[in-house]
Order: structure tokens, then sequence, then C-alpha cells
């Protein structure tokens, strides 16, 4: 199939940016999505052009690093699929695709579709951890965990860190992501000693880093890859407001512990 | 030169705390005017950066992704070993060890496999307390499934993402330490070369990915812990980026690089579908606990698996290996894929693929159960190429996924440069000549957690490296040493891409150098590789500057040394005159098509040194002595 593409080119952080239109020939519908980027790259590079910059590792999915808007959409909207997992199948001859970077304050972008999300690290360096010093942990079913705990902790973990959250909301909230790991810890009776200065400190930082208020608009739901619930964000809520009831405040500075 | 592996002698129940106890300490407030470097943030570089961060030591971690949570481990589905004997299945240290050394087909060391197995058990322990949610039975306690190699249960998993929720524990611990400002990280920074004063490893040299930077960060000691280096294949399971620059970088430097051609092919790959491929992908090897692995007996039947009854169907694994059937070590279920698809039983479009049929375990066990323990393995099979695996059979074929091979280290993970240690899959580990399943997800967090806090104090301590400064000759030296190699890159300015340099390289690895090798191949690819490389640095088109985000001179660098690196493994593919694990000369085979050791001559690991450019590297031997396990033809009928 033969596609057309617009893509927004940046040549760095400060460069204005605009979008570029390519053809694309000899699409199989067997690639995926970032195959026929490197295709288009490797013809680019052939003519002296300058490539496409985007971000991507493990392609399979996990490791979190790949993302971009496709058509307007965080990943391309296919449910519970990063962009790297996309395949070319469900596009036709003659579509037309315009990709764009992931576009937040917190996300400043690097190049072309690559931004930085160094953001996200010092959210969870604030306070997305659970203490507990190596060696000094006790027998591993030393505390019985139910089943459906481990699950839902299991499902918030499942978060990779892509950002399309914080893409697909109108505030550019981080409201899921700050939410799937305080959910992730607090299932869990390790995680449970530390909840109330996890929140205040994650949501504290989550401030600080330009991230905006969630006004429970859900847009970031529908387009996470990982199917990471709303109610994260529920429980992020009340840890918070538990939290700055009771917690005193000098356990509220970041990264303490 | 000689090798000395320092590996305790004595009860081997007892070598490793006797060791400990052996081991020099620093005392806590001595801790932090010493500054360690950490390259890589995967399970054991990032479980290293953190626990030396929390003893006290001023740690500062590289790597190349935009977060330390991105390192390929991140990717492993499966789970990770370990001898907990919660199920009373007979499993214990010794048993782990046991089949750790078996498995590797007598190639590894004695007294590191046994510490390994010993330290697992705490592994699990530390990653409970750190929040990873860990598969649970109902009564609340840790769940486990087997792997290949082993006749217990004993693979502790997160659904089929243990990988990613091990390195979100390590992430968070080595998160909280950079919070508290123990450790200082730098993303998007590739180590360019490695800084020797004196002979001891006292810095490296980075490129910044951000903006071409190039920086001198100094130190007492330096950890590698940067991965394995499958991608020389091009085609792998590994994730795109992934690398052996920091590794060939200090081999250059004079640290030896031991046993290259170890490496892993997986059976259960998703097979490849057209010249564009970018990667592989793995389907977890614990599908094989549930899945059926079969052929047509017919060789060219192409008739759709459904209408292929049971009786013309061959299930090779069970068929040839009663007592293990499909959960045979990872090398034999790849050469009998291989072997049946050369016979011309292959299915699919390019009859280079087995199947692997669920069926027979749905109807057992329910589709609502096959789904909870690989729900997201077959989603991902069916996002890739449009089947739905509940009701067709997933076809397979093996892919380069894992290295064996790696920088030589001694006992205390030590190269053999003074003061550079080598963790996880970068070095040439206790996996021997193959690894068994979820094992090396074992090896990287006992490495960084449990081995390396005790071995560095005891270097540090012992060595006492004096001051040195950044702008040291040997660091202004390497620093030109990387500038120079950007430059050419820049320079060469011909007409071919990377990526086709580097395809091109990769076919004639797995050609030669893949799932069987012999002396005709190797000594074909060993001539070719050197004239391909010539044509690279003169024709490659790398087009930019340095001083930018430039993912296309990234890609050159790594290419460049991947060239060097396949010599270097096709070297000692040929020199090994034997099969073992991984490493199957066809023309060392029992008559059943197995492979055959020959313990006389080669029961050693092959250590080589760099002699400079176009010059033979130099094999040194370190011989390996079995006192517990003893050599066996290994046996899974
Ligand atoms: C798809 C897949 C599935 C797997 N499943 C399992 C499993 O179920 N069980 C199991 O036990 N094993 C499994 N493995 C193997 C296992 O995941 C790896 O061997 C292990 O995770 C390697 O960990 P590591 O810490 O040594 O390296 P990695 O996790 O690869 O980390 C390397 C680090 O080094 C950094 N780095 C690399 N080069 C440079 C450079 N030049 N400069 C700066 N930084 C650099 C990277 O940024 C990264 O942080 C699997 C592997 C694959 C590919
Ligand atoms: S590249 Fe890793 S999630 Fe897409």
């Amino acid at each position: 199939m033969k596609l057309t593409l617009h893509v927004w080119r940046q040549k760095n952080a400060q460069d204005t940016g605009g979008m570029v239109r390519y053809d694309v020939p000899n699409v199989n519908e067997h690639m995926s999505f970032l195959e026929m980027l490197d295709v288009l790259n490797e013809s680019l590079i052939e003519k002296g052009q300058d490539p496409i910059a985007f971000d991507h590792d493990c392609r399979e999915g996990i490791c979190g690093m790949c993302g971009m808007m496709i058509n307007g959409k965080a990943h391309g909207g296919f449910p519970g699929t990063t962009v790297c997992q996309v395949h070319m199948r469900h596009f036709k001859d003659g579509d037309v695709i315009y990709l764009e970077p992931w576009r937040a304050k917190a996300f400043p972008v690097i190049k072309d579709l690559a931004v930085n999300r160094a953001s996200f690290d010092r959210i969870i360096a604030a306070g997305g951890f659970i203490s507990v010093p190596t060696g000094s942990a006790p027998d591993g079913n030393a505390i019985p965990i139910r089943k459906q705990d481990a699950d839902l902790a299991m499902d918030a973990a499942a978060c990779i860190g892509c950002g399309a959250c914080v893409a697909a909301c109108p505030n550019a909230a981080a409201a899921l992501f700050v939410g799937a790991k305080i959910s992730h810890l607090g299932h869990l009776p390790q995680g449970k000693v530390e909840r109330d200065r996890r929140a205040l400190a994650m949501v504290q930082q989550m401030n600080i880093e330009g991230f905006a208020n969630c006004t429970n608009i859900g847009e970031c739901e529908a387009a996470c890859p990982k199917d990471i619930k709303l109610e994260v964000i529920a429980r992020t809520n009340r840890d918070y407001i538990k939290a700055a009831f009771t917690e005193r405040p000098d356990s509220t500075s970041a990264g303490a512990g | 030169m000689e090798l000395i592996s320092n590996a305790p002698t004595g009860p081997i129940e007892q070598s490793w705390d006797k060791h400990k106890f052996d081991l020099k300490l620093i005392n806590p407030a001595n801790k932090r005017k010493y500054n360690i470097i950490v390259v890589g943030s995967g399970l054991a570089g990032g479980a290293a950066a953190a626990s030396l961060g929390e003893l006290g030591y001023n740690v500062q971690c590289f790597c190349y992704q935009d977060s330390p949570r991105r390192a390929h481990s991140i990717a492993a589905q499966g789970g990770i070993n370990a001898a907990k004997n919660y199920h009373n299945d007979g499993d214990s240290i010794y048993r782990l060890f046991y089949d750790t050394v078996k498995g590797g087909d007598f190639r590894s060391r004695e007294a590191n496999v046994y510490r390994l197995a010993q330290v697992s058990v705490n592994i699990i322990d530390q990653c409970v307390a750190q929040g990873v949610p860990f598969a649970r039975e109902y009564g609340g306690l840790l769940d486990n499934r087997s792997f290949g190699g082993a006749q217990v249960s004993r693979t502790f998993y997160a659904r089929g993402q243990t990988g990613q929720q091990l390195l979100l524990g390590a992430y968070q611990a080595l998160e909280r330490q950079i919070g508290l400002g123990a450790v200082k990280m730098h993303p998007r920074m590739d180590m360019l070369d490695l800084i020797v004063v004196d002979g001891q490893a006292r810095g490296i040299v980075t490129r910044s990915l951000y903006d071409g930077k190039i920086e001198v960060h100094m130190a007492d000691a330096v950890i590698l812990a940067t991965g394995g280096y499958a991608n020389v294949f091009y085609l792998s399971t590994n994730a795109k980026g992934c690398n052996a620059t920091a590794i060939w970088r200090a081999y250059k430097r004079g640290a030896l690089f031991a046993n290259p051609c170890f490496t892993q092919i997986h059976p259960t790959c998703i097979p490849v579908a057209g010249e564009y491929q970018s990667k592989l992908t793995l389907m977890s090897e614990s599908l094989r606990n549930d899945g059926r692995i079969w052929v047509p007996k017919q060789p060219g039947d192409k008739r759709a698996p459904g209408s292929i009854p049971e009786s013309e169907r061959d299930y090779y694994l069970e068929r040839r290996y009663p007592s293990f059937g499909n959960l045979v070590p990872r090398d034999i279920a790849s050469r009998a894929a291989k072997a049946e698809c050369d016979a011309g039983r292959g299915v699919g479009e390019t009859g280079l693929g087995v199947y692997l049929d669920l069926a027979d375990s749905i109807q057992r066990l329910g589709k609502r159960t096959i789904a909870e323990r690989y729900g997201n393995l077959i989603e991902m099979y069916e996002r890739i190429t449009g089947e739905d695996p509940y009701k067709v059979p997933m076809r397979i074929y093996p892919a380069s996924h894992y290295v064996m091979g790696g920088l030589w280290v001694d006992y205390n993970l030590m190269s053999t440069i003074p003061g550079l240690f080598v963790l996880g899959e970068a070095n040439f580990s206790d996996h021997g000549a193959n690894r068994l399943g979820a094992s090396a997800l074992m090896q990287g967090l006992a490495d960084g957690y449990f081995i390396i806090p005790y071995a560095i104090g005891d270097y540090l301590a012992t060595a006492k490296p004096a001051q040195v400064a950044v702008d040291a000759p040997a660091a202004k030296e390497a620093v030109a040493n990387a500038t120079a190699i950007t430059k050419k890159l820049l320079n060469a300015n011909g007409n071919r891409t990377v990526d086709s340099f580097h395809r091109e390289l990769g076919k004639i690895v797995w050609d030669n150098c893949g799932m069987a090798r012999n002396e005709a191949g190797l000594k074909k690819a060993l001539a070719q590789i050197p004239a391909l490389r010539e044509d690279f640095w003169k024709n490659v088109r790398v087009l930019g500057a340095n001083e930018e985000f430039n993912q296309s001179l990234e890609r050159a660098g790594r290419v460049a040394d991947f060239f060097e690196l396949a010599e270097l493994m096709c070297l000692d593919a040929l020199d090994r005159r034997e099969s073992c694990g991984g490493h199957f000369r066809e023309e060392y085979q029992t008559p059943e098509g197995e492979a055959l050791r020959d313990d006389a001559n080669y029961s050693y690991v092959a250590a080589w040194e760099y002699q400079g450019q176009d010059r033979a590297p130099a094999l040194t031997k370190e011989p390996l002595t079995f006192n517990y396990v003893k050599p066996s033809q290994r046996s899974y009928k």
C-alpha cells in the first residue's frame, strides 16, 4: 500500500518545528508501524535527508520508550497497544497519517518525535518506592497476600511509564501515572506503611514538574496501552486527602526515607 | 596471562560465607569518600547502584535509555528461579546448583554456580519486600511454575511480566537513592571508552545522546552491567539498543573476553515475516509448560493445522525426550526445531516454523486458566501475527536471544583489569555453554544485590586507589579515541545505511555461527566479516553532526563494535573443536545428533586478550574442575 505521512519535524528544543509531508510507497501489511518508519528513514538517508528521530527500544510494548500521536491519538488509539506493537494491517492504501510528539509542558521535545520524560523519574524518586535496604527482608512467604490484592497490585504495576496518559489528557495531567504507582504499592501490605507520605510526596513533585490537575475527563484511561484503570486516581485522592490531615509535615519532604 | 579465579576451595556449601568473612570491609564513614561508576541500570546495574548508594558510596549510574526503568531486563517475561522449595517437590540449593551446572553442559565454574543457587532465596525475599507483585495462590503464598531443564517447580513469576516487575523493584530502590542524593543518574549517555590509569580502571568516557557532548567521569572503581550482545545477529529478541560497546571497548583496554561463541538461541520466538523485519519477539518458554510442540509427519504437508489429524502429527520433543518432553533445555529444543524444518516438515509460509499448541491445555484447564497464565503473551502474538492462539496453534521458530559469553571475571566479579567489575549478562557468567530459563534474572540480581556490595569493599580496601585528575593523560587519550571514532563515522560519507550493513553482518553470523557451526562455515565467515567491515568504514553513510541528537550515529558506533566482536565469536567457535550447550559444531555430535563434548581437551573457559588492531587475539585458558557434579553426557531422555 501507499501512504502519505505528515510528520512533526523539530531540530531541537529551541527550534519551532513544523509538519513535513512524506510519501511512503511499498508499505507491507505485515510491517510494524515502526518498521514502516524505519523503511522511510532508510530512504531518507539514501537521499541525504535527515531521518526522523523517534524513541523506541524493546519494540515489544514493555519498555515504554516509544510513543507518538498518530492522527491525534496517543500510540494510535488501538486498545491496549503501544505504537511499537501497531501493525500496518490496520491501515489501508491511500491513508493519510499525521505524526506528532507527546505534547506537554513537562515533556519538552528533544527532536522530532522524541521527548524528555525525566519528570516521571523525579516523581518516583520523590516517593514511589518501599524503603527496604538490600539484605534486610524477611522470608517471601512470611506475610501471605490475598491473591486478589496481588492481582490488583499487578494490574496497576503494569504501567510502563510511556507518558501516553499525559499526552492524551487535555490538561496534561499525570494523575494516571502517579495513581498507578500509588495503587500498586498501596495494595500490598509491604507498601501500606509508607502510604501517606508516598501520596503527599508524589503529588507534590507532580505539581512541581508542571503537570496540571486532573479534572476527571478520562482520556488517559482510554489511551493507556496497559489498561490502567481510572480507579487508581480515586485511590491517590483518598490517600492524599487522608495524608494531608494525618501526616506530620516533616515527613512530606521529597525522598524522605 | 594467567587467570586466577580466586574461587574458594574447601566445602562448597561454606565457601561463600567463608569468603565473605575474609573480604575486607570499609567503615561507614569512609564509604562516602569513594566514587563508583555503574554503567547500566538493568537488573544487575540497577540493583548494584541502589545497594551501593544505600551503603554510603558515591555512585554515578549511566544508561542509554531516557530512564533507568527501560533497561532491557524489563522485557523478560517468564520468571526467576529460586531454590525455595516452597512446594516440597524436592528442590534444594544443591539441586538448583546441579541443574545449572548440568544445563550449562559443564562449562561453568562450580563455586560461582553454587553461590548463585545460595543467594537465589534472598532475591525472592528482597523483591517481595520491595513490592514486586509475584503471582500468588489462593492461600496467599507465592506461586511457582516450571521451566526448561528442571523437574521441579522453582520459577517465580509476575504474570508474563516478571522482568518488568523485578526491574521496577530495582528501579524504585535506585530512584529512592537518587532522591536521597546518594546516586547521580545519567540517562541517555553512551559509554564510549574505559579509562585505565596505572593498570586500574579509573573512569569512563561518555557521549551524551542529547547533544553529543563528550565527558570524562573518574572514579575509584568501574562496574559494567551493560547487558548482552545478541544483537550481533541483527535480528534477535533483544531491544534495539542492546549493544556490546561498553564491554568491547573495555576488552580493547585489556579486559579478557570469555567464551564469546557461547550464545543462546531461544526455541520459542515468532518466526521472521519479511526483509524489513527489525527485531524478533520472544514467546516465553513458560508456554512450554502448557503448550505441545509438533510438526506434520509428512514433509511439505501444507494443510491447515486443524485439518491435520492426531495420527499425522509428530510431537517430536515428547517422542525424542520422553522424560523432559517439551521442557528440554533451550539449546536442545532449538536444534530439534531446526532439524524438523531442515527435513522439510516446517510450517508457515516460509517453512521456518513449528507449532506450539495450547489446545490440549485449554481443554484440560479451561481458557480462563490459560488466559491467566499467558494472557499478555497470547495477545502479543495475536497483535503481531493476526492469528488467535486460542483457536489456531502458534507458529514459533528459534531466534538469537541471550549470550553466555562476556567479559571474564573472577569469583569477585572483577575482570582482568583491577577495579573493573562486570555484572549480569555482560560477564561470562555462571551459565557455562547454555543458560537455563529464568536464571538470567536470578544472576543479574544476585550480582547486583548480594555479591558486588561485598566484593567492591574488599577491592577498595586492598587496592586503595590513589587520587587521579580528570585531565590525566589516560583520560585525554581515551577522549581522543572516542572522538576519533565518531569523526571517522561521520566523515565516511558513503552510500549505505548503518542498518543495511548490520543486517548483512547479522546474516553472516547467523548462517555460520548460529544454531549450528562447522569449520568451513566459520572460516568463510572469518573471511567475509573483515571484508564487510572494511567496506563499512568506507561506505557507511551517517548524516548530521556529533553535536546533536543523532540516532544514526549512535547505531553506527555500536555496529562498528559488532563487526569486531563477530570476528572474535567465529574465531572462538572455530577454536572450540567440540560441541557443548549452545555451541553445536556439526563435526562433533553423537549418532543421535546430540552435542558431543570433549572434556579431555576443552574443559576450560576460553579467554581472549586483545593484541591490537589487525593482530590475532591471544587465547588464555582457565581450566575447569568439577568436584561435585561429575561431567556426563547430558541426558533429558
Ligand atoms: C525477550 C526476553 C525475555 C527474557 N526472559 C527472561 C526470563 O523470563 N527469565 C530470565 O531469567 N531471563 C530472561 N531473559 C534474559 C534477561 O532478561 C537478561 O539476561 C537480563 O535481564 C540482563 O540484565 P542486565 O542487567 O545484565 O542487562 P540489561 O537489562 O540489558 O541492562 C543493560 C543496561 O546497560 C545500559 N547500557 C548498555 N550499553 C551501554 C552503553 N554503551 N553505555 C551506557 N549504558 C549502556 C542500558 O541502558 C541498560 O541500562 C530474557 C531476555 C529477553 C531478550
Ligand atoms: S519500544 Fe518498548 S514499549 Fe514500544
